[in-house]
């Protein structure tokens, strides 16, 4: 119905006081959330892991990254069962090295979603810049920028990442490896990751390049770099986060994927990735809980970040609403 | 017998937040032979009504009271499967958009005919037939060749032809026409209208026809039906309530109608409703450069300006190829001058606003503002006091503002970036000022773009243009988005500009009438060039270049309308 203008639609009420936070409340997107279940069960999960992973060290009953606490008598303890040599209970067991896998995962998530996170403001912010200039100034600098994607596009993502990290590995002095591999990692994804967002950012600018009131700023004789940064930048961000909320997850995968493969984080630091690739060598010699839990814990919060920007995605296209 | 009869219909949208009723008890009746205009501003219900016939309401949007009767029979309360086998068979519908109604993947003859077949059981050679008989009678030359064609090979004109005989397919016997020419040039909507009263005299068709344009209502309906706001507000003979009005709101909509025949001091301010705002451009003078003096010098001089757009790209240069948009087009504006250019679309004349804006460069030919060639400063920094005292309002209000930034950065960002004002707090005053006298108010400062009506925005563009204090504004179709009360007031501001302020314009319109309220001087486009170029009323009176005559007497007479509260300068 196009004939309905928004003014009618809102007749005029007076104008009553209301406070920012009231008003988003009653926003359409806060309206959708409250009736979307899968939004609200997946905001939850999110939040708890999110604040367990943050809380690691006050809340995780033993230190899995310090090798002076570990007691090799409590490896391969069963969940909820006492050790028959020291007598320790663990909620969900210990792996070969006495490590306490509830722990193992608190901390393992933390590295996890800090690398996810990392990796995906990296990728967003080196693929809005470049899909931003590629869109705004076109010409042979659009060209050259989208060719790379597509040629990096026709590469899978974590063959980019293997390729990267192994190598920024080689130019680093062995004696740093340990401590540099999480930087590492974080750039090998974030650099496999850049092109989604070069794409749809550049989509978006060419729409908004056209509008009007950008060549009305252009009129007013504003340079084209603040033209791209405080009018077309704000206007295109809006699937930037959608794409970046799903990115997360992906992100996080990949990062596990990589920490399976071995050439993730150090085995004395590991994450979600590394607890299942260690897990991974007692499946099917009865010791099945150093795998599951690590790998429930990757699942779910991979599914429920993934749940989220899905969520999102219909919220913010008013073609769906 | 009543061919089609809507009684006290009432259709209903309920939302999130409350029900909103887009028709409340509306009746109009459609005799055989006659065409019945349904006229109002947006969001008066108008397409609303022609849904609800069609059965083609929107969810979550329903008929809440009243009833719909087709030849004497109830037919609002049918299911769906019912209303099918009237739908497109004796009710038709014709859109606004030739392009979007038409299948692009058949041809023009795979659609007629399956329509023609669905409908009247004919074998399919017959159809075929049947198929070119159509596409010549709704006037398309070469019929048996064109129907071969697809939907793209079609001009908008053609198309919206095509789309009329898709409707005639079935012989229905009542067909809604939704905004049939809104979409078309001047030329092709009265040959789209003379075909269409054709067609309902010939066949005895009852034509439902909705817009929003009182010249479309004036030259073809018999009877017209206003509404406002989703009720009838009055109803009768055409002729009636254009010269007669009795109700307020078709008083103010006639009012606020510009006739290409009477010069107006100033549009009569629309009372009916609460949306007239008033403005005060007067009090702005005080702060202007005086412009008056030496009023004969032109102030742009453009100079057999030409601009060229690549259509097909290659590395030698003597293979590309170039539509021409302006072809040594050059004209002067004199100070404190209103100067129109008018044409049809793809006539040239927006790129040559915005060639003269900057945001083109001329490929040939220069531009001389104040006797300084602009077309030769190449740098942002050379440019920076010619930018400073021009601007320009856009067309489309829905995308000339920025919707993430709040009017006081909209309308600030030109004064920041040429550092009239660099105080925070003076800049904010300056703002609300302006804001004040285009009749917004103050408090609009604060606010985003989108909690604006069209016509609002459109003054927050005019108050922008005029943050830099310029010399020169370019008015780019600036009503033509605007329903034609809201259309008055934007162009009583733009007089209040000249008259108190004595800005040079360059105004440019498809809209003749328009021109005729607004212009001193007229230059009319064809094809990328300047066909005729003279005074106003001398242009409009006795017009020379045949072109400029056709364009002249397609445009609406008008001259049933009533007169009722006008201030005339010049008849």
């Amino acid at each position: 119905m196009t004939d309905i203008t928004p003014e009618q639609t809102q007749p005029a009420k007076p104008a009553r006081p209301r406070g920012r936070l009231t008003r988003w409340w009653d926003s359409d997107v806060a309206w959708s959330f409250r009736h979307s279940p899968v939004a609200i069960v997946a905001t939850f999960v999110v939040a708890v892991m999110s604040l367990a992973a943050l809380l690691a060290p006050w809340i995780a009953p033993y230190h899995p990254f310090d090798p002076a606490t570990l007691n090799l008598l409590d490896g391969f303890t069963p969940p909820m069962q006492e050790n028959q040599f020291t007598g320790n209970v663990f909620w969900l067991g210990t792996d070969d090295q006495g490590r306490d896998i509830f722990s193992a995962i608190l901390y393992g998530s933390r590295i996890s979603l800090f690398v996810g996170i990392s990796a995906v403001l990296f990728a967003m912010t080196l693929g809005v810049t470049l899909g931003l200039i590629a869109g705004y100034v076109g010409g042979w600098i659009d060209t050259l920028i989208m060719r790379v994607a597509d040629v990096q596009l026709s590469f899978p993502s974590i063959l980019i990442a293997l390729l990267v990290f192994g190598i920024a590995r080689g130019f680093i002095p062995p004696a740093y490896r340990a401590d540099m591999a999480i930087w590492v990692l974080i750039v090998s994804i974030g650099l496999s990751d850049w092109v989604q967002y070069a794409r749809t950012v550049r989509g978006a600018t060419l729409v908004e390049r056209s509008k009007d009131y950008v060549q009305a700023a252009r009129l007013i004789g504003v340079p084209s770099g603040l033209i791209m940064l405080r009018h077309v930048l704000p206007n295109v961000l809006g699937p930037v986060l959608v794409i970046a909320t799903i990115g997360l997850a992906l992100a996080i995968i990949t990062e596990a994927t990589l920490s399976f493969l071995g050439v993730g984080v150090p085995p004395t630091q590991p994450s979600l990735g590394t607890l299942i690739r260690i897990g991974q060598g007692f499946l099917f010699s009865g010791e099945w809980w150093i795998i599951l839990f690590p790998s429930i814990a990757l699942l779910a919060l991979a599914l429920a970040v993934n749940l989220l920007g899905d969520w999102m995605r219909d919220a913010l296209n008013p073609k769906l609403r | 017998m009543t061919l089609l009869e809507i009684d006290r219909l009432s259709v209903a949208f309920p939302t999130r937040r409350q029900t909103f009723v887009a028709v409340n008890e509306a009746s109009l009746m459609v005799e055989p032979g006659m065409i019945h205009g349904l006229v109002g501003e947006s969001g008066a219900g108008k397409s609303t009504i022609g849904a609800a016939v069609m059965g083609l309401l929107e969810p979550p949007g329903r008929i809440t009271g009243g009833v719909i009767r087709f030849q004497g029979e109830e037919i609002s309360g049918r299911d769906e499967q019912a209303m099918r086998a009237l739908r497109g068979a004796r009710i038709s519908m014709i859109f606004q958009d030739p392009l979007t109604s038409l299948n692009p993947l058949l041809t023009v003859e795979q659609q007629l005919v399956e329509t023609i077949r669905m409908h009247l059981k004919l074998s399919e050679a017959d159809a075929q037939k049947r198929a070119v008989e159509l596409i010549d009678r709704v006037g398309i030359p070469q019929p048996e060749l064109r129907v071969k064609q697809y939907p793209h090979q079609f001009s908008g004109g053609m198309r919206q032809r095509v789309v009329i005989a898709l409707a005639l397919c079935s012989e229905p016997e009542v067909i809604i026409a939704d905004e049939p020419t809104t979409a078309l040039d001047v030329s092709i909507q009265a040959q789209i209208l003379d075909l269409i009263k054709e067609l309902a005299r010939e066949r005895q068709v009852g034509v439902i026809l909705i817009t929003h344009d009182m010249g479309v209502i004036a030259d073809t309906t018999d009877r017209v039906t206003v509404m406002y706001r989703g009720e009838v507000v009055e109803s009768g003979t055409t002729e009636d309530v254009l010269g007669r009005p009795s109700h307020d709101y078709t008083k103010s909509l006639i009012a606020a109608v510009p006739r290409p025949s009477l010069k107006l001091r100033r549009f009569p301010l629309i009372s009916y409703g609460d949306r007239a705002a008033t403005a005060g451009i007067a009090e702005l003078s005080t702060m202007w450069p005086d412009m008056k003096g030496d009023q004969d010098a032109p102030l742009l001089e453009v100079r057999d300006v030409s601009k060229l757009f690549i259509q097909k790209r290659a590395w030698r240069p003597s293979k590309r190829e170039y539509l021409r948009a302006v072809d040594d087009v050059s004209f002067d504006i004199r100070k404190g001058e209103v100067f129109g250019l008018v044409g049809e679309s793809g006539s040239g004349k927006s790129t040559v606003a915005r060639t003269i804006a900057t945001l083109y460069h001329a490929n040939a030919g220069s531009i001389l503002f104040d006797g300084v060639d602009v077309t030769a400063l190449k740098s942002d920094r050379a440019l920076e006091s010619y930018r400073r005292q021009i601007q320009m309002i856009f067309q489309d209000p829905y995308s000339s503002l920025n919707p993430r930034m709040r009017v006081l950065d909209i309308v600030a960002e030109p004064m920041r970036h040429h550092k009239i004002e660099t105080d925070p707090g003076r800049i904010r005053d300056q703002v609300e000022d302006l804001l004040e006298r285009v009749g917004l108010g103050a408090s609009a400062a604060i606010k985003f773009p989108h909690e604006f009506s069209g016509g609002q925005r459109q003054r927050i563009s005019i108050a922008r243009a005029l943050a830099t204090r310029p010399r020169f504004l370019i008015c780019d179709e600036p009503t033509s988005a605007l329903d034609v009360s809201i259309q008055a007031q934007i162009l009583n501001i733009l007089k209040d500009l000249q008259d108190h302020l004595h800005l040079t314009m360059l105004f440019i319109s498809h809209d003749l009438p328009v021109v005729r309220q607004m212009c001193d001087r007229v230059g009319v486009m064809r094809h990328g060039k300047l066909v005729e170029l003279a005074e106003t009323n001398a242009l409009f009176e006795n017009p020379q270049h045949p072109y400029t005559r056709e364009l002249l007497g397609l445009m609406p007479k008008l001259e049933g309308l009533s007169t009722e509260g006008l201030e005339i300068e010049a008849a």
